[in-house]
């Protein structure tokens, strides 16, 4: 799947704390699995999600097989001025996908 | 019963036997190696039970994607907060699971996601505090295979 | 996860397949309409919650890139969806809930796949998506979604009858090395558990699904095929006209439950 569902709240109050969820389409192939020959599929995953308001990192997190496919992340960050979340994913096989929210903060 | 697979790795068929793994039973983690990692992460410190509260159901549909949360008690500033938690399995073909880094625009330590468990196992949660201390969680799970399998 | 040791559910299976033989050798009495659950009713809270929300519903990573495809140009006549159709959120509501439905075209009825291929070839000029291809399970996704909530209803006349009929007596055979009828698991014995899971009623309520088993949304075509490999039956190919029969009893059968595509499932 090539897309990701982000959700921030539009609006917060200063100081809130708000709960973000990313979630990406992303098959994680564990590189444990084998075909019905035997043969091994090589792994390849997202190993990595950095998480970035105005431009400062507020969450960074290392992937292993051991997540789910189609990996979600839930966490929380304060709500401290509006502008912008990053959400970028990074992996194996040169693997790379960005989405953005924006977050109005009153 | 031995599949085909199984005979062929005992008898040495396949080159580099120890270090490959099928998913039918192959190498995997143990209590030992879970330890290891969790040694290499948290290097010679103590790992203290208490603060960290590890949700995963007790009884869960499909191992394939197991809900799991992880929440510090931590009051989240700049000179006490958590700055990373760990999680980790005993069972799974290798034991780490993921490592989120926070701080204090976190807010709150807390982190959800989904993962993937091989089989009834204890899944371990540890975070590591701004003073350098490390606290851990950890709950048993139970894991059912799918009844009926897509494939023969 | 996919080439797990098998041994193991052969093992119960077996034992539930000797139980089943002696218990009955008729078969189970329809569920009655008031008791019917969806499968939903039979998973764990977490499970229902990651269904609940649209931002953690994989499914809706299908939607997503449906939504897209919707409008994108296809084909020699170089049409997209949207073209006819317009807003799917207007034209296509309720679609996915009243199908599988009559195709005077073929003289028999279709299900929601062959509907969006049989645009797809004549009024697009374009090729036929295969089943559980990325670009297939996105438009039937997104096309499904737009009945969320809404009462399935197949319509059953002089036309679709004999269709109906053939699915119910499929619903009933005893089929594979296991002999097993669906009815009997799915009539019988839903509400009980095989090898630790929930047997569910088998209502085909949120199709097309996330399944965690697969691990990656499919089609009900694929589901069925499943379960028939679970009983040690050669599955019908993708398409065969007895899995669309099948399919239109099956939601005739759950005619009146909501719809909840994209569901997920275990």
């Amino acid at each position: 799947m090539a897309r990701a569902i982000v959700n921030v709240p539009a609006t917060a109050r200063r100081g809130e704390i708000i709960e973000i969820k990313a979630m990406v389409g992303h098959a994680m192939e564990t590189g444990f699995r084998r075909t019905q020959l035997g043969k091994l599929i090589p792994r390849d995953i997202i190993s990595r999600f950095v998480c970035t308001y105005n431009d400062a990192e507020i969450l960074r997190a290392e992937l292993h097989p051991a997540i789910a496919a189609n990996p979600l992340l839930t966490f929380t960050t304060v709500a401290t001025a509006s502008g912008t979340l990053t959400f970028t994913w990074t992996g194996d096989n040169g693997y790379s996908m960005t989405a953005s929210a924006t977050v109005t903060v009153v | 019963m031995t599949s085909r697979r199984d005979f062929l790795v005992a008898t040495g068929s396949l080159a580099g036997g120890i270090g490959l793994v099928f998913a039918a039973g192959g190498a995997r983690a143990t209590p030992a190696s879970m330890q290891q990692a969790i040694g290499k992460v948290v290097g010679g410190s103590p790992v203290r039970r208490g603060k960290v509260k590890l949700d995963i159901p007790p009884l869960i549909d499909n191992g394939n994607a197991v809900p799991l949360s992880v929440a510090v008690e931590s009051p989240m500033t700049p000179a006490d907060h958590v700055r990373a938690i760990h999680v980790f399995t005993e069972k799974n073909p290798q034991p780490y699971v993921v490592s989120a880094f926070l701080g204090p625009r976190s807010g709150r330590a807390s982190i959800a996601t989904r993962v993937r468990l091989a089989d009834t196992q204890t899944v371990v949660a540890i975070a590591e505090l701004s003073d350098g201390s490390f606290w851990s969680d950890r709950k048993a799970v139970v894991v059912t295979l799918a009844a009926c399998l897509e494939e023969l | 996860m996919s080439a797990r040791c098998s041994e193991r559910p052969r093992h119960v299976l077996a034992a539930a397949c000797v139980f089943l033989h002696f218990a009955q050798a008729a078969t189970a009495a329809e569920i009655p309409l008031a008791e019917r659950r969806s499968g939903y009713d039979f998973m764990g809270r977490e499970t229902r919650a990651m269904q609940d929300d649209d931002s953690t519903n994989p499914g809706m990573l299908w939607v997503l890139d449906g939504e897209a495809l919707w409008s994108r140009k296809a084909g020699a006549t170089g049409q997209a969806c949207a073209d006819c159709h317009g807003d799917a959120r207007a034209s296509m509501k309720g679609v996915a809930a009243r199908h599988p439905a009559w195709d005077a075209a073929s003289g028999r009825p279709v299900n929601l796949e062959q509907r969006i291929n049989t645009c797809r070839s004549d009024r697009q000029k374009a090729p036929s998506l295969a089943y559980e291809s990325r670009d297939l399970l996105a438009l039937t996704a997104y096309v499904a979604r737009q009945s969320r909530g809404m009462s399935i209803e197949i319509a059953i006349d002089e036309r679709t009858r004999p269709f109906l009929e053939a699915g119910r007596d499929a619903f009933k055979r005893r089929q594979g090395q296991l002999n097993l009828a669906c009815t009997q698991c799915h009539d019988k014995f839903w509400g009980n558990k095989l090898a630790g899971n929930n047997i569910p009623q088998a209502h085909p309520t949120g199709y097309p699904i996330y399944r965690l088993e697969w691990q990656a949304l499919g089609s009900l075509q694929r589901r069925l095929r499943n379960c028939m490999v679970g009983i040690r039956a050669e599955p019908y190919s993708y398409a065969a006209p007895e899995l669309v029969d099948l399919e239109l009893y099956l939601m005739w059968r759950a005619r009146g439950m909501k719809f909840e595509a994209p569901a997920v499932r275990p």
